[in-house]
């Protein structure tokens, strides 16, 4: 491989435990590093493409004039404080956010088209399923909203059980699930029907590490075997080199949109958490000499 | 357990969902419709205490007024017919405002509309649930005034029947339409005695309508349990199906449809 340093780190922990997934191939390991996106590939179409994207709420601006792609088939990592405009940003792309101006399109179709609804699947921070019902009992509502064929759907259920490894809780009241076990279950249901975007509003916080990395190891298997597209927002930088493309974000702006790699390397910083306080500080520099864009 | 389906050579299972995808047929509404009301009654099966509450409580304060009318057997008749529209109305608003604004404060509202769920689909689904268990609050209620409390009707009492599901969807109507308004539990409970209890009062349950101030007697006659009220008064005193039963059943239905396609307008795809 390359440099060791520009490994990013979700390779070396999948690659050091080859048997870790029984039913596959070890295949990360012998894709020759993914500090190549996809995205890189001209051919490649964004699945989501955003230009001048503003969003006020409550008179204030939580998004100004944003523009950004997130490439096709890759696990994209929205990074940046809490309160910096990554769920309204997120909740824009999925199409609930109301009072949204500027271009942005995703899977070819304007955010929001009733095209999408079948084709993105969305995580919300609170785990938006039913406390009263079984983990079982609500994956088969959603799966019948989505219109997973009745003959289907009991087998699909069990795929996406097995995927986010609830498999041995599915007769569990959700009420009665611990917070990680609860937000494994919403996950669950936007993986039911295979979406081909994933929108994952911070799903990895509160889970143990064992947890978060097998997500993780879930997310870029999405990527890489079904040509999904993932946008994951953390608000911890150290899920940045999980990545195989990052935005940065901000005060509702994005201040960078590349390789975690690219990211270092441009800012010359050795970690992201770095870089992000690299870019803060001379963005302020410029922005106080040139003025608004 | 069903058995998977073939795996691609890859290992994984094919894609399962068949595309194009027709999310707009009326087989397709029906399903998430059906599949929406299995759902609510199954968050019901999760919680019978809730449901006994519900089918119990009428009979037992049927049973109570039966008693408290004890010397005056034809004012318990008018006064428990009309009851029997009262009770699947309250139950149902409240039942109605606390589900949906779970709905909307839990995020699964938010999820399901950003599925191919459309606002009626999910309306109806909740119909359908709750009309369901208004029939069997109903029925029990009914059975147990005409056939162990000797309930004196003229008419049927199939025609109580019709009156308290209307009037269960017109509560269910009601109950979806404040939640949007209400942002905690506390509040959705407090809208009870704002939008039932004057209804209460003014639909001729205490004193005839038209014996009421004339401006409150002009309010009576534009709220819908009003209606519902005459209607179970006309099977009471007369055999067979009158005009003003048909009448009153009419309101009462359009009041609650409208109801309810207001409430659903309050189901928001996109919110700030």
């Amino acid at each position: 491989m390359l440099d060791p340093a520009a490994v990013p780190a979700h390779d070396a922990d999948v690659s050091d435990e080859p048997g870790a997934n029984r039913s596959e191939p070890p295949r990360r390991g012998l894709a020759g590093g993914r500090d190549r996106p996809p995205a890189a590939d001209p051919a490649t179409p964004a699945a989501v493409e955003a230009l001048g994207l503003t969003v006020v709420r409550g008179g204030r601006s939580v998004l100004h004039d944003v523009a950004l792609t997130v490439a096709a088939g890759a696990v994209t990592g929205l990074l940046g404080p809490s309160g910096c405009g990554k769920t309204t940003l997120l909740r824009s792309v999925v199409g609930t956010q109301a009072r949204v101006r500027g271009r942005l399109r995703v899977l070819g179709l304007p955010a929001g088209d009733p095209g999408l609804r079948s084709r993105i699947g969305y995580v919300t921070q609170e785990p938006s399923v039913y406390r009263d019902l079984t983990i079982r009992q609500n994956l088969d509502y959603y799966a019948a909203v989505l219109g997973v064929p009745r003959r289907h759907r009991a087998a699909e259920v069990e795929r996406v059980l097995g995927d986010v490894d609830l498999l041995d809780r599915a007769g569990a009241l959700t009420a009665d699930l611990s917070g990680g076990q609860l937000s494994r279950a919403s996950l669950a249901v936007a993986l039911l029907g295979r979406p081909e975007l994933l929108v994952l509003d911070e799903p990895t916080v509160g889970l143990d590490p064992v947890l978060r990395r097998d997500l993780w190891r879930l997310f870029h298997r999405l990527a890489d075997r079904h040509g999904v597209t993932l946008l994951v927002s953390s608000h911890v930088m150290d899920e940045a080199d999980r990545c195989d493309r990052l935005l940065l974000m901000r005060e509702g702006r994005v201040l960078a949109d590349d390789t975690p790699d690219g990211l270092r390397r441009a800012t010359g910083a050795t970690t992201v958490e770095n870089a992000f306080l690299h870019l803060v500080e001379s963005g302020s520099e410029e922005s106080e000499e040139r003025g608004p864009r | 357990m069903t058995p998977p389906p073939p795996a691609t050579p890859d290992g994984t299972a094919p894609a399962l969902r068949a595309r194009p995808v027709r999310h707009d047929s009326t087989a397709a509404h029906l399903a998430r419709t059906t599949a929406t009301a299995r759902r609510v009654l199954r968050q019901l099966a999760h919680d019978p205490r809730t449901v006994a509450l519900l089918l119990l409580v009428p009979v037992l304060l049927l049973i109570l007024l039966r008693y408290v009318f004890d010397a005056d057997r034809t004012g318990f008749s008018r006064i428990g017919a009309s009851l029997l529209g009262v009770f699947p109305l309250v139950t149902m608003f409240l039942v109605t405002s606390i589900a949906t604004l779970r709905e909307r404060s839990g995020g699964t509202l938010e999820r399901l509309l950003t599925m191919p769920l459309a606002r009626g689909d999910l309306v109806a689904g909740y119909a359908l649930a709750f009309g369901g268990l208004a029939v069997v609050q109903a029925a029990l209620a009914t059975g147990a005034a005409v056939l162990v409390l000797d309930l004196r009707l003229a008419g049927s009492p199939w025609l109580l029947l019709v009156v308290a599901v209307l009037n269960a969807l017109l509560g269910m109507a009601l109950g979806l339409f404040v939640s949007a308004f209400a942002a905690t539990e506390f509040q959705a409970v407090q809208f009870f005695p704002a939008v039932i209890v004057p209804q209460i009062l003014l639909c001729g349950l205490f004193v005839p309508r038209d014996s009421m101030q004339p401006v409150l007697s002009a309010v009576s006659d534009v709220l819908p349990l009003s209606y519902s009220v005459d209607g179970m008064t006309e099977v009471v005193a007369h055999p067979g199906v009158t005009a003003n039963y048909v009448r009153d059943v009419i309101v009462v239905a359009a009041v609650a449809a409208a109801v309810l396609a207001l409430g659903a307008a309050t189901l928001r795809r996109r919110t700030p």
